[in-house]
């Protein structure tokens, strides 16, 4: 059974699991299922800066904040008790497309040859790692959630916002990969 | 007590995500190159089980497990959603992930992409900088 575990886990049992997020953040608290809020909680918790939009009891949204201190959790307890192999598996064609980009190390969950410390200060490093990052958290904000709270639980309960917020991830991925990837490689 | 079982809820969802592969940069790699399924199947299932599970609640007006009653709050549609989710989807390419990865592949000991979640923390505070000005 661990064996079974220690495996990559396909996404057909994946991607139920991750759905029973959301009737249990309900049952549990009548919580809506999302990850970025927690965002919104840290900055009004630890630098709230006299700003309007985080000027209000993030204390009583501390739940959030264990929800994503438990993901941290989530990811060294799989690390180190439920691996046992490091290779990532990757279709074929967009490994080798990535690698006429300039990449070769398929190992682990991120290309280290980008996302290093060493690599950071690069104009690489700048735009996957720090520029990325902030779109990310301005974006979700602006956006109203991001991949949980509008793809998965907004998306589940039928709201339009949310498919609009949607087809914006894809139109925005898609045009980084495939017109910007091409010129910052 | 609610809010330790967030923290177990927050932990099956780290697992699941890094067994998944969905915190793999390569993973969001072959959806944005429309390559594997594997991607479109996780979210898409999540979707249809949290769906169903919505329309049950909804149905039998089932409560919570302290019997609170369970309300959805209504969202309207803005024009944020469509500005921020492009920006959003450009940082998920780059990134090669969403927060709920971001969280998960510090975990994972990739310590580099506590960059990134910090970076993530400044465009929220950002966000709310500006939130005046921006059209929604």
């Amino acid at each position: 059974m661990l064996e079974l575990i220690k495996q990559p886990w396909p996404w057909y049992i994946s991607g139920p699991i991750i759905g029973l997020m959301v009737p249990l953040s309900l049952f549990i608290a009548n919580k809506t299922f999302g990850i970025s809020s927690s965002l919104r909680h840290i900055c009004a918790a630890c630098m709230p800066g006299n700003i309007e939009f985080f000027k209000y009891n993030w204390k009583k949204e501390i739940w959030s904040l264990f929800f994503v201190g438990g993901v941290l959790l989530g990811g060294v307890l799989t690390n180190k008790f439920l691996s046992n192999e490091a290779r990532i598996h990757i279709t074929d064609s967009t490994k080798q497309e990535l690698s006429a980009l300039g990449i070769s190390d398929f190992t682990s969950y991120i290309p280290v040859e980008i996302f290093s410390w060493n690599n950071l200060f690069s104009m690489q490093g700048v735009f996957f790692i720090i520029i990325g990052g902030f779109m990310v958290g301005f974006g979700a904000r602006w956006a109203g959630g991001c991949t949980s709270g509008h793809a998965i639980s907004g998306l589940s309960n039928f709201r339009l916002v949310s498919l609009i917020a949607v087809l914006g991830f894809f139109a925005g991925g898609l045009f980084i990969t495939h017109l910007i990837f091409p010129v910052i490689f | 007590m609610k809010n330790l079982k967030f923290l177990i809820l927050g932990i099956i969802f780290g697992i699941v995500l890094t067994k998944s592969e969905v915190i793999s940069w390569f993973r969001i790699q072959e959806m944005f190159r429309f390559e594997s399924i594997h991607m479109y199947g996780i979210i898409g299932l999540a979707i249809i089980i949290g769906a169903i599970s919505i329309q049950l609640i909804k149905k039998y007006k089932l409560k919570t497990f302290y019997g609170e009653g369970i309300t959805f709050e209504h969202k309207p549609v803005h024009k944020g959603a469509i500005y921020g989710g492009l920006i959003f989807g450009c940082g998920w390419a780059l990134t090669g992930a969403c927060p709920g990865p971001l969280f998960a592949l510090v975990g994972n000991g990739y310590s580099i992409i506590l960059v990134s979640l910090l970076s993530a923390l400044f465009g929220t505070w950002v966000y709310g900088y500006y939130q005046n000005k921006l059209p929604h």
